[in-house]
């Protein structure tokens, strides 16, 4: 087969259906970039999770050296063996506790270190800066309340916090924007499959008088429908590389400039570039191979061979 | 070259079939022309010689196979040694008369080299030798149907069909596209040509076939159009 033949017959299609591409464009461009802020918010929520997120309910903080100087709850000092002790004693005491784990401060500031990596707020802290804790895993998870009262103010107790409750509601909002996101994704999805449909008919029927003689003096299937399979996959492509245009200006204005989160919440772990350009081959391969099978099964309906 | 055994043909949503228990056989080389009145099977019995359908029934041997046997994605090997020729032409009417023939061999695959051998041969051949850049639509019917016939032959197809070819056409102009038919069968290819014209048929004395709603009424050698009443 001639690359050219087949090259310029594209050009040609593409050309005529000047309008019908554009619109293939637009949809596949949007689909395609609201799949990979899907993607990528999801990739947001896990980097926010952090080591203990999904092992743990409540954790139990206590008072290191420097939280001794500033933080009234402490005011008694730095936890000791004696305390830490009585404290493990009386949680493996009660009924709604399931396990408890004892993280050490270079736990601690390990795990830290993983999930902020060398932000710069992590390059500062030293290892004794970082709070001892008991993580502890809820035969209830609702019955939190049952620590917080039995350990918040004792002796060597910073605070008692239910992590994940305060960041189930961010997650759940998170989670909300993410499934309206595939929502309308899937819905743009089915208008540029239909889209891609319609094209590949219209095309279909204007070059019917080439496809006929085409067929008349024995051009092989493959060759008839390659033209209007790559053209659906050409005028994907741009939609996919225009999605990862949009992902990849996202990333740049939402983050690190214009709204600046990054320095704004600066407690947030926030996701890096490298979450972005792992997704941007996927999105093109998405975008090339989609509206190919679309072209293809068209074809199969519109195109005689 | 073509046997049909016991052919008959029902399209769907339709009682009458199109042929009915049709048999014949057509030899390498032969001239044959096909008459009967619209509607009596003529296209159809094209049709099936194409692969276009499928017979109902009975069995269709082309170029020594069997269609039904055939499978889908072979049918473009079978199709490249038939040639066709239509009353409308069917030319592309944005590539000059030179780009017609050659799309004819652009798409199966020959060479660019092998193209521009054969393009201007057979134009030769057809006597169209100068018109190689004018437009189809430049041209008379009579010099069109010279442009089909010769991209039916660019890809030297041991079989030819032609469906009503001086269809469109005056009698005079008629003749000269009839002329160059019978050049092209003396070159051992099979022509197979469906028509209407009676003048043709009876002066050429070739082969006859009458088809008469769907049914083989007529097969005879060196005949004439109709018989004479």
């Amino acid at each position: 087969m001639r690359a050219q033949f087949v090259l310029s017959e594209i050009g040609v299609g593409l050309r005529r259906n000047l309008t019908m591409t554009f619109a293939v464009v637009v949809s596949v461009a949007l689909s395609l970039a609201l799949f990979g802020g899907s993607l990528l918010m999801s990739d947001q929520v896990n980097t926010m999770k952090g080591y203990w997120y999904d092992k743990v309910n409540v954790s139990i903080f206590l008072c290191n050296k420097s939280d001794a100087e500033s933080d009234p709850n402490c005011a008694k000092g730095a936890v000791t063996e004696d305390q830490k002790k009585s404290i493990l004693a009386d949680l493996n005491k009660m009924d709604v506790v399931q396990k408890v784990v004892y993280e050490s401060q270079d736990d601690a500031y390990k795990h830290y270190k993983e999930q902020f990596g060398d932000s710069p707020l992590a390059s500062s802290l030293t290892p004794d800066q970082m709070q001892e804790s008991y993580r502890i895993k809820l035969k209830d998870p609702q019955k939190y309340q049952v620590i917080a009262t039995a350990f918040d103010g004792r002796d060597g107790v910073q605070s008692v916090q239910d992590q994940k409750g305060i960041l189930d509601n961010l997650f759940g909002l998170l989670n909300g924007m993410n499934w309206a996101a595939r929502a309308i994704m899937a819905l743009m999805l089915v208008v540029a499959l239909m889209l891609i449909v319609n094209t590949v008919r219209v095309s279909a029927f204007s070059r019917r008088r080439e496809t006929g003689i085409m067929r008349l003096v024995g051009a092989s299937g493959f060759y008839i429908q390659a033209p209007f399979i790559m053209e659906a996959a050409v005028a994907g492509l741009i939609g996919g590389t225009v999605a990862c245009g949009f992902l990849v200006i996202a990333r740049y204005f939402i983050i690190d400039h214009g709204l600046d989160l990054s320095h704004k919440l600066n407690l947030i772990n926030f996701i890096g570039w490298d979450a972005v350009l792992t997704k941007l081959p996927l999105i093109l391969a998405t975008s090339l191979l989609m509206p190919a099978l679309a072209a293809f099964f068209a074809l199969r309906k519109y195109l005689k061979v | 070259m073509i046997r049909f055994d016991n052919v008959s043909k029902v399209y769907p949503k339709q009682t009458r079939p199109a042929l009915r228990d049709v048999s014949l056989e057509v030899e390498k080389g032969e001239f044959v022309f096909l008459v009967g009145s619209s509607g009596s099977g003529k296209s159809t019995f094209l049709r099936l010689i194409l692969r276009e359908e499928r017979c109902s029934h009975g069995q269709v041997h082309v170029l020594g196979k069997d269609l039904a046997r055939l499978s889908n994605w072979k049918v473009p090997q079978m199709r490249r040694q038939l040639g066709t020729v239509f009353q409308d032409f069917r030319l592309l009417p944005n590539k000059t008369v030179a780009e017609n023939v050659a799309f004819a061999q652009e798409v199966i695959g020959k060479s660019k080299g092998e193209i521009r051998k054969s393009v201007p041969q057979v134009l030769d051949l057809v006597g169209l030798g100068g018109k190689e850049d004018r437009m189809p639509g430049e041209l008379s019917g009579g010099e069109q149907q010279r442009v089909a016939i010769a991209r039916a032959f660019v890809n030297r197809p041991k079989l030819l069909i032609a469906d009503e070819p001086t269809g469109n056409l005056d009698p005079q102009t008629s003749v000269g596209i009839m002329k160059l038919l019978d050049r092209i069968n003396r070159t051992g290819t099979t022509v197979v040509m469906a028509t209407h014209d009676q003048n043709i048929v009876d002066q050429m004395r070739k082969r006859v076939i009458e088809l008469e709603k769907g049914r083989l009424v007529r097969d005879q050698a060196r005949g004439v159009y109709g018989y004479q009443h």
